[in-house]
This record gives structure tokens, sequence and C-alpha cells, in this order.
């Protein structure tokens, strides 16, 4: 690896001559100091994240209980054909996702814009509201089911008590009933998801050139005109990464429904579902894969989205 | 492109004319207070309950203000639920991991940003992409991985990587390298290539120029990783959770998955746990608060 960083290096530093930075007027320990100081980091990337990467693909074609490496049998689509055909909590999971996807796009996120926009503006107390907002992103998703788990349950939760079924028949278990479980889930996961949008555009608003704003005010647009069409777009960086973050989050969405009950019972999602097949007595690691892959799918195509208009304006400047 | 996210603020407000504004902000007022209480109704339910004996929330019920408060829950909860032993295995994880983190993705932030080669774009964009995949595409791989990874029973009492700390170091650091080398070569990139040139005139080593010149630079950025780095692996739930199977060995944030079954139905313990779990990413945030804020933004700011 660090011998052909060097040896391109080198090519790349005569192509572009007019670069002040260049490798070539490096002394040799130099360069090997450089190649070290990319190949580690590099070397521990490739070994603990793309090549388990290329590895559950490779699994997910596979038949294997996960004890002796000789087991390991092909198995074709047999997995994917298992998931899609035969695995009852597959779809479920699926709709889950969508869901979750959905709900985070079209509640969480613009909640956090709105609380960004209601902040950015000059009033009393912004930054105990910013606070009181953002508490929920300090704490861990694992904690937050917890935390919902005491205000949701059926007899002694807060939530009952205030709607008035409390010790009644009517007294809901929110998250564990598999008809609303997942909208349970849904606003605690929301609790933390808003506060972290908020805080990302508080900073994007702050950004935001006031002279265009003063421009916008100038042509009589009202605020919500100046809002949606002056300053909104002009945060178009934060708007990407507040796009890819929602996505990724969903595809990621895996602790809460854990700690509720291991993603069973209405709380299907597809990360749970990699983790089921894989721990346990019954380790199917083919199927497992065969999910884990699924989700690797969805998830590049927000990643490559990201990635792309992110180094293409990097590699434009 | 990132730090300067956060100084434009004062010139923004003061390019705004004070006052102006002023009158018609009750209805804004009306809704961020609405809406701070729901915020807080969770947390606070959850530290009311904690602070009240079982005796008397048993005998008044859990929606009532008679009875005591005190800190009985918290004690009995750290003592019964072992949080020494889980906050001691949440440092063992946390501290290494970080370090580690921010020295080898300040290495690779460094070489990608302020030298010119072929390939620097293309690992910068693997380093991205990497730390953006869900985690439990890699779970099987991984941990057959460690399953298979033979080590002496003197090192490992499982005879291979699982059950030990270095299988969580390893991973949380691989995937949090990218996100901080990200960061971190857009910060250096900002740097005057002045600084370096001059050094470099001047014979300097590249390890120089990295320790010596880049790295007291990039303090302020480093700072803030930092900071986001603790508060990102104390709050790792995922990857202990596959890796360890000794309850006794589990950071604090997977530990308390189990709390629920230790306590039983004592809805006051769980909530104290709750809390003392809460603790210490309160008291950073509390302390550090800009400086994760800062973290948070510095990865958004360039888009």
């Amino acid at each position: 690896m660090s011998s052909s960083t060097q040896t391109s290096a080198a090519g790349a530093a005569t192509e572009a001559p007019a670069r002040n930075r260049r490798v070539r007027r490096l002394t040799g320990r130099d360069r090997i100091v450089l190649g070290i100081m990319v190949a580690v980091p590099t070397l521990i990337q490739l070994t603990l994240v793309w090549i388990p990467t290329l590895l559950s693909i490779a699994l997910s074609f596979t038949r294997w209980n996960g004890l002796d490496l000789a087991d390991i049998k092909p198995a074709g689509a047999a997995n994917y054909q298992f998931v899609a055909e035969d695995y009852p909590p597959f779809w479920p999971a699926v709709q889950h996702n969508v869901l979750w996807l959905v709900f985070l796009a079209v509640i969480a996120t613009p909640l956090g814009l709105l609380l960004a926009v209601l902040l950015d503006q000059q009033i009393k107390g912004s930054k105990i509201y910013q606070s009181i907002f953002f508490t929920p992103v300090m704490l861990s998703l694992a904690l937050i089911g917890i935390i919902w788990q005491l205000f949701y349950n059926r007899d002694n939760g807060l939530l009952n008590f205030l709607l008035g079924t409390a010790g009644t028949p009517a007294a809901v278990d929110w998250f564990g009933d598999s008809s609303v479980n997942i909208w349970a889930a849904l606003f605690a996961a929301t609790w933390r998801h808003a506060g972290y949008v908020m805080i990302l555009y508080l900073a994007g608003l702050k950004g935001v050139d006031p002279s265009l704003r003063e421009a916008a005010a100038l042509d009589g647009a009202n605020a919500t005109q100046t809002f949606f069409r002056v300053v909104f777009p002009a945060m178009r960086p934060v708007n990407i990464v507040i796009i890819v973050i929602t996505i990724i989050e969903s595809l990621r969405a895996f602790d809460i429904v854990y700690v509720i009950n291991r993603g069973t019972n209405g709380l299907e999602l597809i990360s749970a579902l990699v983790i089921q097949n894989l721990v346990g007595e019954g380790q199917v690691i083919g199927v497992g894969s065969a999910l884990a892959v699924i989700l690797l799918v969805i998830s590049l195509v927000p990643i490559t989205w990201y990635l792309a208009r992110t180094f293409n304006k990097g590699a434009a400047e | 492109m990132s730090i300067p996210v956060a100084t434009p603020a004062e010139t923004v407000h003061a390019a705004v004319p004070v006052g102006s504004k002023r009158k018609r902000h009750y209805g804004t007022h009306i809704f961020l207070t609405v809406m701070a209480v729901i915020w807080l109704i969770p947390l606070v339910w959850s530290l009311f309950t904690a602070l009240r004996p079982k005796a008397d929330t048993d005998k008044y019920g859990y929606f009532s203000l008679q009875g005591t408060f005190n800190f009985d829950n918290f004690i009995q909860a750290w003592s019964q639920g072992g949080f020494s032993r889980y906050f001691w295995n949440s440092v063992l994880i946390t501290v290494p991991t970080v370090l580690l983190t921010l020295f080898f993705a300040s290495l690779m932030a460094f070489a990608v940003s302020r030298f010119n080669w072929k390939f620097n774009i293309t690992l910068l964009v693997m380093f991205t992409a990497g730390n953006l995949l869900p985690p439990q595409v890699l779970a099987a791989p991984l941990f057959e991985m460690f399953k298979h990874f033979n080590l002496p029973y003197w090192f490992s009492d499982s005879g291979n990587l699982l059950n030990t700390y270095i299988s969580v170091i390893a991973v949380d650091m691989a995937f949090q390298i990218g996100f901080v080398t990200f960061v971190l070569s857009n910060y250096m990139k900002a740097l005057s290539a002045d600084l370096t040139e001059a050094a470099l005139v001047d014979g300097a080593s590249v390890w120089t120029q990295y320790w010596s010149i880049i790295m007291p630079l990039t303090r302020p950025a480093l700072a803030a990783m930092a900071t986001l780095e603790v508060i990102f692996i104390y709050n790792d739930f995922f990857w202990p959770l596959l890796f360890i199977q000794s309850g006794d060995r589990l950071p604090v944030t997977t530990a308390i998955n189990n709390l629920q079954g230790n306590f039983l139905s004592n809805y006051n313990l769980i909530a104290a746990g709750a809390m003392i779990t809460a603790i210490p990413t309160l008291i950073i945030y509390v302390i550090l608060q800009r400086h994760f804020v800062a973290g948070l933004t510095l990865g958004s700011s360039k888009g």
C-alpha cells in the first residue's frame, strides 16, 4: 500500500507543477514517514470496514451456522429468496424502515428546522431553549428507550395518567402493543433527531450572508418568502448534510427498538433482523448477511449521492 | 470553511437592528415554551420517579406529590446495579478509542490535506463513506473474524478476540476515523500553505511539520472532535452488545439494557439507573457544550 502511494504521489506532483506542496521535493525518509501516515489508517479502514463489507456480500451467498469455516456451503441466491418469500418479519421490517424515514423526513426534520428558524431570531432566552432541545442529543438511543419506557409504561407511565387511562382497562402499553409501538418509538426518536437538526440548522442560518436577507427585504419579500426563496436555498450545503443524516439515521435505527423488545412484535427493522439472525442459538449467517447486504445497497444510494456532491465540488474548487 | 461557521454569528446579530422585531415574538415564545415543556417531560418524569422511595410510590401511586424525596434510589441503584464496574469499563473503552482515533485520523488528514498526490481524494472518499455505513452491515463478518482469531488463553479467556475490549476499541476506532479524518482534513486544508512551505525550505521533516506546525494550529478542531468522540463512544450501544458476552465487562450504555431485568419492575431504581447513566454526558455537555456543538457543525458545514 505505502509503496504504491509513494510512486503515484511523485507522479501526481509532476502533473501538477503549479502546486506548492510537491511530494517530489521530499527526501526519502520523509516519503517513508508520509507513506506510514497514510498506510496505517488505511489498513485499519480496509481491515475493519471495507473487507468485512465485501465478506458480508460473500457470506450472503452461502449457508453457514457460524461454527467451522469448512462448513461454509455455497447457496446461490437462496438466502435472498428465503428473505423475500418465506421470512415473515422481512416485509414488515421494510415497511417500518420506510415509515421511520418518512416520519423523520416529514415530522422530525422540519420540526428541527422550525425550532432553528425561531431560535435564530433575536428572542429572549434563546440559549435556554436551545439547551433544552439539544439535551436529548447527548443521550444514547439506548438510554432514550429506557427513559421513554418509563413515560409510556402501561400502569405507571405518565402518558396513561395524562390521558386519564392509567389503571383502567383502556390503558395502553405504548411500547408493548404492536399496533402503536412503532409510533411510540418514532416519537422517542424524534425527541433526539429534532434537536440534532436544530443545532445544524442554527449553524447553517448563521452562515447565511445577511446582505441576502436585506436585498430580499428591499425587494418587498415578506418573512416567509425571504426564508423559502432566499435563506433556505442559500443553506444548500447544510440541507444536503441533513438529508443524508435523516436517511442514514432511519437505516441505522436499531438501539431504541433493541432496548424495547429486540426488534420484534411490531418493531421489526432490517438492522434488528440482521442481528437476530447472527446471535443466539440458531445462527443463520447467510440469512443475516443477505439482510445486511440489502441494508448496504439501500445505504449506498444516499452515501454515493452525498459523496458525489461533496467531493465533486471540492475537486472543482 | 468550518470554524468560521461560529464567528459570523456575532456579525449577523449585530447587523439586525435591535428592537425592530421584538414585539412580534409572543406567539413564538408560547410555541417554544410549550415545546420546551414537552421536551423536558420525559427527563423530568424520570428524575421525579428516581427521587421518590419505592415505598412512597407504592403507597401514594406514581402520580402523586406526597411522600419524601431523596437520593436513596441512586445509592441503591449504584451499588446493586454494579455501576462502578460499568463506568470503569466505559472508561477502558472510551479513552483508548478516542486517543487512537484522533491520532490516526490526524495523520491521515495531514497527509491528504497538506500534500498533493494522486489517490488522496479516493482515500478520503473511502474513509468518509465507511463512516456512513450502518454498523449492522459489518456485524457478521467482524464477529466471525474475531471469533476465528485465536489468541492464547492467558491473553483472552475466550481464546479469541471476542469478549475483549480490543475488539470494541478497534471497531469503534475504525468507524470513527473516517469522520474525524474528513473533518480534520477540511480544517487543515484551510491552514495557509506558506506555514509548511517555509518549514520545508528550512529543512523541517514531514514529522516536524505535522507535530510542531500543523497539530498545534489544529487544536480547536481536535478539542471539538475529542469532545464529540467521547460522547459518541460512551453512547455506543451496538459494538459492545455484539462483541462482549460477559455481562460484567459491558460498558454502561450497553449494560443499561439489562437494567430492567436486574431491577425487575422497580421503576424507581430503573429511573435512578437511567439518570446515573445520563450524568457523565450531561456534565460534559455543561462544561464543554461549545466544543461539542462546534464538533457537530464542523462535520456539516463543508457540504
